[in-house]
């Protein structure tokens, strides 16, 4: 009697030995493949508005950045290069060489947010949110960090064709500089009119607007 | 709170509403006076009359009353503790349900619970989950704040032991970082760096537990811009919304795992829905 208490007892802390050691491996499961990972999204959305299903399937470059930020390393140096260039290759310049508009109507741009929610009318114009994610004029205290402050941008970097360039080609395309930049591609996306892009570019850099003040 | 009538704490919640304005109001004066802190005050008002708990009354009765085909209450819905045994069990998910075979979350097993004890039709139950401005809170966000008003100060610990809550939590992961759309937005652009701010609206990084912890306790809540009770699943709906993706349905597959990566980077915080929220 004795002994079979004693063998149940070894078997009890065998099965003990047992779950511990269970608990202490930590488990592994195999990594979710991009096909498994794009037919789960395409069934968990659904249509709405002016939101359609194919702003789910992702462009060569949201692919690449999606990888980069949960594979160790990031970005392939020669990825990077390839997608800055194509980005700034794709820039459209304005027509009429002027890139300066009205500083004022930027600055409605920059606080305006709406634009390509479902929720928004399909075809109204949108906004560019800048303060969402950047400072601007010192008046407007309600901005945010996620990008960098672009108080006094003109009146720091001045008025020349380099700058100018550069300026627009950053708004049009945002990748062309930093190929997994936050900032959504607002003339390559068609997300703000080329007028909107000139009165945002007048925000940055004409002296009379407050952000150089 | 739960004792008093419902007429009392109606007065209350209505009383403590036009507190709110006057504080929201008086944290536009000092917008930049650690607006935190400001949030925080605001919050600390109305702590003692949470709106939310008129919903979770009503989700009581909900919860209690029998409906459907079968005409059942749903007091015998396991939520994975047990049947019928609600105190402490939304802190333990989504979690797998061998009687389902899938993973669910609070939301997608209570419907499941509507289906198999009541013998309700999913479509009709999630047809409108969410209530529109000044609507009534709909059966579901009255269900939801019910029950996770019954995990209050429960230890979040989202089990990651069998092969599907260890691949729902791996998907969620790869969902976080999905950037998509005309925006290029992913959760991760807004989610995965300290300290940064939209506006003045902090944005936790939940890639990180402490951060987890604290949003994945304090959801459902009580949007005061909004006067309604917002659930978890309405939660990642409107950040898709305004990732201008299409949107996510109600209970989907990517909700549940994005949930699931949640809850387990949250693993140790404490259950605080519904709280309350500007």
């Amino acid at each position: 009697m004795r002994k079979i208490f004693q063998y149940s007892a070894s078997l009890v802390l065998f099965a003990l030995l047992g779950a511990c050691a269970n608990t202490d491996s930590k488990p592994v499961v195999a990594e979710p493949t991009s096909e498994e990972i794009n037919a789960i999204l395409m069934a968990s959305f659904m249509e709405k508005g002016q939101a359609k299903m194919d702003r789910v399937i992702q462009t060569e470059l949201q692919k690449a950045c999606s990888a980069a930020e949960t594979t160790p390393g990031g970005l392939p140096d020669a990825k990077r290069t390839a997608l800055q260039d194509a980005a700034l290759a794709a820039v459209k310049y304005p027509a009429d060489g002027k890139y300066l508009g009205d500083w004022k109507a930027g600055e409605k741009v920059a606080q305006t947010g709406v634009g390509f929610q479902f929720s928004d009318k399909a075809g109204s114009e949108a906004g560019g949110n800048c303060y969402a994610c950047h400072q601007l004029a010192p008046q407007e205290l309600s901005y945010g960090n996620i990008g960098p402050s672009l108080q006094q941008y003109g009146k720091l970097r001045g008025d020349s064709e380099e700058i100018m360039k550069y300026t627009w080609a950053k708004i049009w395309n945002s990748h062309a500089y930093n190929a997994c930049s936050n900032m959504p591609r607002f003339g390559a996306e068609g997300i703000l009119t080329e007028t909107q892009l000139k009165d945002v570019m007048a925000l940055l850099m004409s002296p009379e607007s407050p952000v150089n003040k | 709170m739960r004792q008093t009538t419902k007429a009392a704490v109606k007065f209350t919640a209505a009383a403590l509403a036009g507190a709110a304005a006057m504080a929201s109001f008086a944290m536009n004066a000092h917008a930049q006076k650690t607006t935190e802190q400001g949030i925080q005050e605001y919050r600390d008002m109305l702590a003692d009359g949470n709106p939310a708990e008129l919903v979770e009354l009503r989700g009581e009765d909900l919860w209690t009353k029998p409906q459907g085909p079968k005409n059942a209450s749903l007091e015998k819905c396991d939520l994975g503790s047990g049947p019928g045994k609600l105190e402490g069990a939304v802190a333990t998910l989504p979690r797998f349900f061998g009687d389902a075979g899938k993973v669910m979350d609070v939301e997608t097993r209570l419907v499941h619970c509507m289906v198999t004890l009541q013998g309700r039709d999913v479509a009709e139950i999630t047809k409108k989950p969410y209530s529109g401005t000044g609507e009534k809170p709909t059966e579901l966000e009255s269900l939801v704040a019910y029950i996770y008003a019954q995990s209050r100060g429960a230890k979040i610990k989202v089990p990651q032991s069998h092969p599907e809550e260890l691949a729902s939590r791996a998907r969620g992961e790869k969902i976080f970082f999905y950037r998509g759309g005309p925006y290029d937005f992913s959760c991760a652009s807004c989610h995965a760096t300290d300290d940064q701010r939209i506006r003045l609206q902090g944005l936790p990084n939940l890639t990180k537990p402490e951060p987890a912890q604290a949003a994945f306790a304090a959801w459902p809540a009580y949007r005061v811009s909004q006067g309604a009770v917002r659930s978890m699943q309405w939660r990642m709906y409107d950040c898709f919304r305004q990732q201008r993706f299409p949107e996510l349905k109600y209970g989907s597959q990517a909700s549940i795992d994005l949930i699931t990566y949640l809850g387990v980077k949250a693993e140790g915080g404490t259950m605080q829905a519904t709280s309350l929220k500007r």
